[in-house]
């Protein structure tokens, strides 16, 4: 059956790649941005296709970033694979590994000698998909970081400044309790993404390590280790909150049930992706929103340390002509042109991939214009990146984070205190990360 | 027991005309459930570029496995759970609708009606009513001094999958119930009636017994229903949370198949799941239909 296919394929991409031939080198691009990102993804691609005629590039939307990445995989065995797909951060792991299926970016750049300098990217942007030989392996494109955003109208209601955000999560606490005792809102903060947020975040922010060998980036067979006092203490106080009703929950993943906790201002304070900025700005209608950096305990030493990142970033597949490689090397040269990105930055609220792009909003003021823009891109460079605060990268990442998730879920209704809890996300995460040892070792 | 028997003169007529289903049969379901069987043999990367034979050694690591053997217990408490509710529910709106006189017909429709709900948006459908921040249920419910939070409360989130599930499947049973109820000559209750019983009476004695080949269908469908077709109700809903309370085995298959890119793992399951099923089956035939009378 399988040679049937293999023929019946050969013969199908013959005729698509000679009747595309003498018109244009047809490339593929499969994406997980739906709405208005969407919208503006297809825009660029616009502008690209329309900037020169040797290249036509087709998106595809393909869902949510875990389904894209599954039809992409499942493309890549039946043999139908797209030119480029749109992984995110989690699933780095699981792409790096697959060294047959992967085209790195910066071999790609070499063998069609595009120029590119990876000097440009921004640090804490590039370093999560840098191997540790300090090669780029995939294309950065949509990049956030979780910042914190709060609602000044209540806080002046409640008596406290509006244009302080809490520093600390000593911050947080007194500040939630006056507003709940002011009865400006009813709850003092929400959050999306248990799992990056506070915890995985939560620990580079406070310069403490995911897992070993420098967060999994010096090899694939390591261990989590946030079963530490600091996430420990945390994660109790979060439990401590959110049966006082000064946290509430907002459910697993993303955690869909806390925008609109935010947004109805049920809630005061709002941790999330920068990303979710131009969300908050549509739905923030009857009040005005500030915006801050992640809290820290004031307590620990080296924190707050920087922030790491979120998104998803482009792996170019194997298996094509070389002649849609070089197709493939132009569009991402494009993509990083400064333009292109400032233009996408400003538009969604993810980071500016670059450092000229970053200045070319700059320049424009950009960043005077919209105050709270730069947070994010402040909270990333705040220092120096550590072997804590790089990143993460480990494989079957994307189940390790529901692990997290149901383990909160043991926290939250008592059936684990925090230092179980964590423990178990430990074990469970390591027998994950074994499993996926065993199978790509 | 009577025997029908048709005798073809040609010996590949009979073959030919088999042809279409057993084609059907093979290309949907021998060839993947094979695969699958294939494939739980094998430990394999998710892009399929490292391939090792090992045995049973996903079935072992299954059955060691925790969250494995809480996905059993948690299908079978939901199956059981959706196949009660079901056909219990339908049983007594069938009997309610077969008192009826004028309006049988009306209220047959209605409650047929949600059975053409595609499970996806019925699963959409209880998500908006039971929602904790935005839906009505858990709103009144407070009203009441109850705090409905099915991303929390492991109890909560099962009482909500199983009245997604088994809300539509009533509609299915209701049918089925009403046409045996109809196909119960009146004259076997009326004459118990003259003889003195009670409604409860006749129900267990008449009623319920030449229910018993519906009631039989309906068990051996429900339990095949609440195995496998749930499936978006619990992706509309809960996705298995939380903590895996309401991961059922089929949901699980597919979290760690497509989601998790374990093929190996995730096709051991679905070989259990589908000796599971077929063992079930059986038992229902072997041991239950000698009580059933025809």
């Amino acid at each position: 059956m399988k040679t049937v296919n293999r023929v019946g394929l050969a013969a199908l991409s013959l005729m698509l790649s000679t009747s595309v031939a003498f018109a244009q080198t047809e490339v593929t691009w499969w994406h997980a941005m739906g709405g208005e990102l969407g919208k503006k993804l297809e825009e660029i691609v616009e502008k690209y296709n329309a900037s020169q005629t040797t290249y036509h590039v087709t998106p595809t939307y393909k869902g949510s970033y875990a389904e894209t990445m599954t039809a992409a995989i499942a493309a890549f065995r039946a043999k139908e694979q797209p030119d480029i797909v749109q992984v995110f951060e989690v699933g780095t792991g699981t792409m790096m590994a697959a060294k047959g299926a992967i085209y790195p970016v910066y071999q790609l750049m070499k063998d069609t000698g595009t120029a590119f300098d990876p000097k440009g990217f921004l640090p804490a942007v590039v370093g999560y998909y840098t191997d540790t030989d300090g090669n780029m392996l995939s294309m950065p494109f949509n990049s956030s970081t979780p910042i914190l955003y709060y609602n000044k109208d209540v806080f002046k209601k409640a008596g406290l400044d509006p244009e302080m955000a809490p520093k600390t999560w000593e911050d947080v606490e007194a500040y939630s309790q006056k507003i709940m005792e002011s009865g400006a809102a009813k709850c003092g903060f929400t959050t999306g993404w248990i799992s990056w947020v506070q915890l995985e975040n939560f620990s580079a922010w406070h310069n403490l390590p995911i897992g070993t060998n420098e967060n999994g980036f010096g090899s694939i067979d390591s261990k989590l280790t946030v079963n530490g006092p600091v996430q420990e203490k945390h994660w109790a106080n979060l439990k401590k909150w959110q049966d006082s009703g000064l946290f509430s929950y907002g459910g697993p993943g993303g955690g869909n049930d806390a925008p609109p906790k935010f947004y109805s201002q049920e809630c005061a304070m709002y941790m999330n992706s920068s990303a979710s900025r131009a969300g908050v700005i549509a739905n923030a209608k009857d009040f005005e929103v500030g915006y801050g950096m992640l809290p820290y305990y004031g307590d620990v030493a080296g924190a707050p340390q920087n922030s790491i990142i979120g998104g998803a970033t482009l792996w170019v597949l194997q298996g094509h002509e070389a002649d849609e490689y070089k197709g493939v090397a132009d569009f991402f040269h494009y993509l990083s042109s400064p333009e292109v990105q400032a233009d996408w930055h400003q538009f969604s609220g993810y980071l500016p991939i670059t450092q000229a792009a970053y200045d070319l909003g700059k320049e424009q003021g950009y960043y005077a214009k919209n105050p709270g823009s730069d947070v994010a891109i402040m909270q990333i460079n705040l220092n120096p990146p550590t072997p804590n605060s790089k990143g993460l990268r480990f494989g079957n990442y994307v189940q390790i984070r529901d692990v997290i998730d149901e383990e909160f879920q043991n926290l939250l209704n008592g059936s684990k205190t925090a230092k179980q809890a964590l423990d178990s996300v430990v074990e469970r995460g390591n027998a994950l990360i074994q499993d996926f040892v065993a199978n790509n070792g | 027991m009577q025997t029908k028997r048709t005798i073809f003169s040609q010996r590949v007529l009979p073959y030919f005309l088999l042809l279409p289903q057993l084609t059907i049969t093979a290309v949907f379901f021998l060839w993947p459930a094979g695969q699958a069987a294939w494939q739980s043999f094998l430990r394999e990367d998710a892009f399929g570029l490292k391939t090792t034979f090992v045995g049973l050694a996903n079935y072992q690591r299954i059955f060691g496995d925790p969250s494995y053997l809480n996905s059993l217990g948690v299908t079978a408490v939901f199956s059981v759970s959706v196949t009660v509710v079901s056909i219990g529910v339908a049983l007594i709106l069938a009997l309610a609708v077969d008192r009826m006189v004028r309006t049988a017909q009306v209220y047959t429709t209605f409650l047929v009606w949600p059975y053409a709900v595609a499970p996806a948006v019925a699963g959409v459908m209880w998500w908006f009513i039971f929602n904790p921040t935005i839906g009505i249920l858990p709103y009144l419910l407070r009203g009441l001094g109850y705090d409905w939070n099915h991303s929390l409360n492991k109890t909560d989130a099962m009482i909500l999958v199983v009245l997604a599930a088994s809300w539509k499947q009533i509609s299915y049973n209701f049918l089925f119930f009403v046409a045996g109820l109809q196909a119960i000559p009146s004259s076997l209750k009326e004459a118990a009636a003259i003889d003195g019983a009670g409604p409860l009476k006749r129900f267990w004695t008449i009623v319920f017994p030449l229910l018993s080949p519906t009631t039989f269908f309906l068990l051996v469908v429900n339990i095949v229903y609440a195995l496998f077709d749930t499936f978006p109700v619990i992706h509309a809903t809960t996705s298995g949370g939380p903590s895996q309370a309401t991961n059922i085995l089929v949901f699980k298959v597919y979290n760690d198949g497509f989601i998790g890119q374990n093929f190996g793992s995730s096709s051991a399951q679905s070989v259990v799941l589908m000796i599971v099923v077929i063992a079930l089956t059986m038992v229902q035939f072997r041991w239950i239909e000698r009580k059933v009378q025809y």
